[in-house]
């Protein structure tokens, strides 16, 4: 059994840039636990440029950006130990992992889950029809075509307009595939706008909105796909129905923070983000167990993901010298107008960073936040979408100290 | 040209089970099967229950051979190797109209020699399982749960180290009668040889029946649709929860917990004219969703991991539309030939017994000298998910594959991918490495572990990824690559 | 003529409207910084991109390393790139920033490579 301060579940960019804020916050007996032989995380198959702008005021690809961490991890002597699963964590921080060398097994004070997230599945999102070889998670194909130089297929249909899946949509191309079209249930694409230009208008690919997969037919390879046209409620609309052949389905249609361990550790979870809930210290409901990143809430950028395990690793260096942190006692309420509002709890007594996302792309809408039925925040917004998270610097001076607090959006 | 004894035509749970028995005696066997693996078909295609038998009717072979089946699962199961337990299973009603049925069941059940069944309150049933339907119910202790398609495999590779041969992608297209035999024809175009044949071809039995010069015997698909739910909400089931049976002893969609931990939702039941039409519908779907929270609160769309469907292949009568029994013939004008036909829904849990009867036709035909070393026992893979803390240690240590997780979702590790890829059968199959694991069957279906099982494919077996197979001969899963690296 | 653009110089992508006459940017509106008029005058006279992609490594513990283009190149040559890239082939190590191409076609853009790959031990 190793005794450390604060074990970090994940070498990805939380994790990252959690161990070196810790390390120059003073925390020295840590280690990082990564199941990959490298550090990096998602970043090492996000090849394409457009990360880091915020962060470094330029733009790299993943692995540059991951790799600019993995530097300040090295310089620093930061423990790790990559090649090894974690596969348990318990709710008084005991955490074990397996490798080839036998089971690690770890005590540590604090934990920072930072696993990152997974992809929706045909499965969760139920499409009917044949079980053929040929469809893919766009992360998947991702891996495939970056990392292991393996093509997926020649003529492809993409199905959801995440970020990922159009940047799939332009990878494909370049490497000599035919992308059919882009196709998205919802009435407006869910990824950015610039990777609707730069991804798909670029490459003369066709994005429909209001559309999605009603079956797929092939009892081999994949053969074709229906796409029908949906109506208000996302319900296909009969008669609509187009048959395209393609031998390639790539799913793009949602990341789920990954949070099985936190589970398992006790964390409760929110049924906005699927992320554990946590207060403005990004501790769950587990004392001592902190999360940041893509396990907390999905993110739209890297460089927020970073900043985010900062402010976290702050909150836990306060943690490991104080053993514990102010109570928070005040909710932060959402209603329908957000998916989700990371943190959950607050003190009312400190600045945090307050995040969330608009249910549906709304213009000139106004972002309120309110305390016993009296506004303490108000911001107008020209243009706001689901693609965008939204993040507000809340100062403590606008806050009572015994009310919860709403989000609301109204236009 | 290949030349055996006996040939078992289709590699489903029942030709394993007869090219198990058959490896008892000294006799040369072979299984042709046109997939690439065992258990593509319906086998694979059901909810997993080894049923008590108290909905066939009394003296039918479903009835002998489902009793007959279920009594002795314990040692099957032990000597293969194969997940089991005897869950026991709740059969709920809400009406009077249920409670006749089920009434009527349980009496005929126990003409058929099934033990303990007994009535029980909305009470009692909440004490059996919390969380199901029901305003009264049956309980059966004697039903449980296995896993279907690692029962066939386990079978197979019994049979296999026990000296049958599998040959995998070998469709039978003709059947010539030779002086001493048969001559087979297969689509890949070799012949096989053989003096005997045993037609345990499924849905397509009535095609072979009528190659061996029996009659085409007509028959019915009856399709049904099923949901797996995340393991999160398999910790809410414990016992199988079947609706009252019809009056002629069908089930409508029922919630079924797996061996693994999840629950299945389905069968629902229809007519379907395609043969392998295993697609699933979004009508049918939406259906499952309706009826499955009757038999479960927990049937929601955030524990949906996948959906699946079989078909129940049933022999009838053409005038009257009578589902006919199973069917299992062997005759002077057909020498060296066992036919097996209609058989569906509970083949499982029949197939050893209809195997030994299947094998007894040629035993007494010729009496062939018992095979002093057969062995019924079969290891299966050991499982890093099921080892305690200490065991895990000590694998990691003798193996230290066993320490390299490939599927975080079940916790497969290297070792076990690397075991199934070698299995005894030569399976090389994506999904057979799936089914002889778990690997890629969690939540998040492959996302992380299927580039990892690929590589290891290749890699283990030293092929080109054009040449790795998702599950059938054409499933390719690669184009090639994206750089030539010649 | 009033035409609208989504920038993508960051992952804002502000849309941008620009009055245009005599195929010049006269005003623009809708950007929260400069370069958006500054992308919206080149988008208009010869649209720029950089493309990222991967090369062949021999000997490495990956077969490939990724590679992009460390400055803008005229959006019609992508392809032109692509099969200049397709070419590449280095032997490990790869080194993040080491030049696999320079001044690509004589377009001024070089292509780096973005990624370390090690030695297969």
């Amino acid at each position: 059994m190793r005794d450390v301060d604060a074990v970090i579940i994940g070498g990805g960019p939380a994790g990252l840039a959690a161990a070196v804020r810790l390390w120059d916050k003073g925390v020295r007996n840590l280690l990082i636990l990564e199941r990959e032989h490298e550090l990096g995380g998602i970043l090492r198959q996000c090849i394409h440029d457009g990360f880091g702008l915020t962060r470094f005021g330029e733009t790299l690809s993943g692995p540059e950006y991951a790799q600019r961490f993995i530097d300040q991890v090295e310089a620093r002597g930061i423990p790790c130990i990559t090649d090894a699963t974690v596969i348990d964590i318990t709710r008084d921080k005991r955490v074990t992992a397996a490798s080839r060398e036998g089971l690690v097994e770890i005590q540590a004070k604090a934990v920072i889950l930072s696993m990152g997230c997974r992809e929706r599945t045909r499965g969760a999102i139920r499409i009917p029809g044949d079980r053929p070889a040929g469809v893919y998670t766009a992360g998947v194909a991702q891996a495939y075509i970056n990392l292991q130089n393996r093509m997926v297929g020649r003529e492809v249909v993409i199905l959801g307009s995440g970020d990922i899946g159009m940047i799939m949509a332009r990878r494909l191309t370049l490497e000599g595939a035919h992308v059919v079209g882009v196709f998205e249930v919802q009435p407006y694409a869910s990824g950015l706008p610039r990777n609707i230009l730069q991804c798909l208008d670029d490459y003369g690919i066709p994005l429909y909105l209001s559309h999605t997969v009603t079956q797929i037919k092939g009892k081999e390879r994949l053969e074709s796909v229906v796409i029908s046209q949906v109506d208000d409620n996302r319900n296909p609309i009969p008669g609509t129905e187009t048959e395209y052949p393609c031998d390639t389905l790539i799913l793009s249609v949602g990341l789920i923070p990954e949070n099985e361990l936190s589970l398992s550790a006790g964390a409760e979870l929110d049924r906005g983000s699927n992320g554990p809930v946590v207060d403005e210290h990004h501790q769950t409901t587990v004392p001592g167990i902190f999360a940041a990143g893509n396990v907390l809430q999905v993110h739209d950028l890297v460089d927020f993901v970073s900043a985010e395990a900062e402010e976290l690793a702050d909150s836990a260096a306060a943690y490991l010298q104080a053993g514990s942190l102010s109570e928070c006692r005040l909710q932060v309420l959402t209603d329908g107008s957000v998916t989700h509002a990371v943190p959950r709890k607050i003190s009312g007594e400190a600045d945090f960073t307050l995040s969330f996302r608009v249910r549906k792309p709304a213009k000139n809408c106004r972002i309120r936040l309110v305390q016993g039925g009296e506004t303490v925040f108000e911001k107008k917004m020209a243009k706001a979408i689901p693609a965008e998270m939204i993040q507000i610097p809340v100062k403590a001076s606008w806050l009572k100290k015994n009310e919860d607090l709403e989000v609301k959006v109204e236009w | 040209m290949k030349c055996y004894d006996v040939v078992v035509i289709g590699a489903g749970v029942v030709g394993c089970a007869v090219a198990r028995e058959l490896t008892r005696y000294r006799l040369s066997v072979g299984v042709l099967e046109k997939e690439l693996d065992v258990a593509c078909g319906n086998s694979s295609r059901n909810t997993g229950m080894l049923h008590a038998g108290f909905t066939y009717r009394p003296g039918s072979l479903k009835a002998e051979c489902a009793v007959e089946g279920n009594r002795e699962f314990d040692q099957v199961a032990a000597e293969l190797d194969v997940p089991f337990k005897r869950t026991g299973k709740l059969v709920v009603g809400f009406t009077e109209q249920d409670r006749k049925n089920i009434l009527k069941f349980k009496a005929i059940g126990e003409q058929n020699g099934v033990t303990g069944m007994r009535m029980v309150t909305k009470e009692e049933i909440r004490e059996i399982d919390s969380h199901a339907g029901g305003e009264f119910a049956m309980y059966v202790p004697s039903s449980g749960i296995l896993d279907p398609m690692e029962y066939t495999i386990a079978l197979a590779e019994n049979a296999a180290r026990n000296g049958a041969e599998f040959l995998f992608g070998r469709k039978v297209t003709a059947i010539d009668r030779k002086e001493k035999g048969y001559l087979l024809h297969t689509e890949a175009g070799e012949d096989v040889q053989t003096r005997w044949v045993i037609n345990c071809a499924g849905m397509y039995a009535p095609e072979i029946s009528e190659m061996l010069g029996y009659p085409h015997y007509p028959a019915k698909g009856f399709k049904g649709e099923y949901f797996v739910l995340d393991k999160k909400a398999g910790k809410y089931l414990a016992v199988p929860v079947y609706p009252a049976p019809n009056e002629k002893g069908g089930f409508m969609t029922h919630a079924t917990p797996t061996v693994d931990g999840n629950v299945l939702v389905g069968p629902d039941s229809y007519v379907t004219e395609g043969r392998e039409d295993y697609s699933t519908t979004k009508e049918h779907l939406d259906g499952l969703i309706s009826d499955g929270r009757k038999m479960f609160d927990h049937m929601e769309s955030q524990y949906f991991i996948r959906s699946f469907a079989g078909i129940r292949w049933k022999r009838y009568d053409p005038e009257t539309g009578e589902i006919l029994d199973f069917l299992l013939e062997a005759d002077d004008d057909h020498p060296g030939t066992v036919n097996l036909v209609g058989i569906e829904s509970p083949g499982i849990t029949c197939a050893l017994p209809l195997a030994r009867r299947a094998v007894k036709k040629l035993t007494e035909k010729e009496h062939p000298a018992v095979n002093e070393a057969f062995d019924p026992r079969r290891p299966g893979i050991r499982r890093f998910s099921g080892m305690t803390e200490e065991e895990r240690k000590h694998a990691i240590e003798e193996d230290p594959d066993y320490g390299e997780v490939v599927c975080r979702c079940e916790n497969v590790t290297r070792a076990e991918i690397r075991q199934a890829i070698h299995n005894p059968l030569g399976v090389c199959t994506v999904t057979g490495i799936k089914n002889r694991t778990r690997a890629t069957m969690g939540r998040c279906q492959g996302g992380y572990c299927e580039t990892r099982i690929t590589r290891m494919i290749e890699e283990e077996l030293g092929i080109q990824p054009e040449d790795v197979r998702y599950s059938k001969e054409g499933g390719y899963m690669f184009t090639g690559k994206v750089r030539d690296e010649r | 003529m009033v035409k609208s653009f989504t920038c993508i110089m960051c992952p804002r992508g502000c849309e941008i409207s620009a009055e245009i006459s005599d195929g010049r940017v006269c005003s623009v509106e809708g950007n929260v910084c400069p370069k958006g008029k500054d992308y919206v005058i080149q988008e208009l006279t010869a649209p720029m991109r950089t493309i990222a992609s991967s090369v062949l490594v021999e000997g490495g513990e990956l077969p490939l390393a990724s590679v992009r283009l460390n400055r803008p190149v005229p959006k019609e040559r992508i392809f032109d790139v692509m099969e200049e890239i397709r070419k590449v082939k280095i032997k490990a190590p790869a080194v993040l920033g080491q030049t696999v191409i320079a001044d690509v076609l004589g377009l001024g853009s070089d292509v780096i490579v973005t990624k370390n790959v090690r030695k297969k031990s």
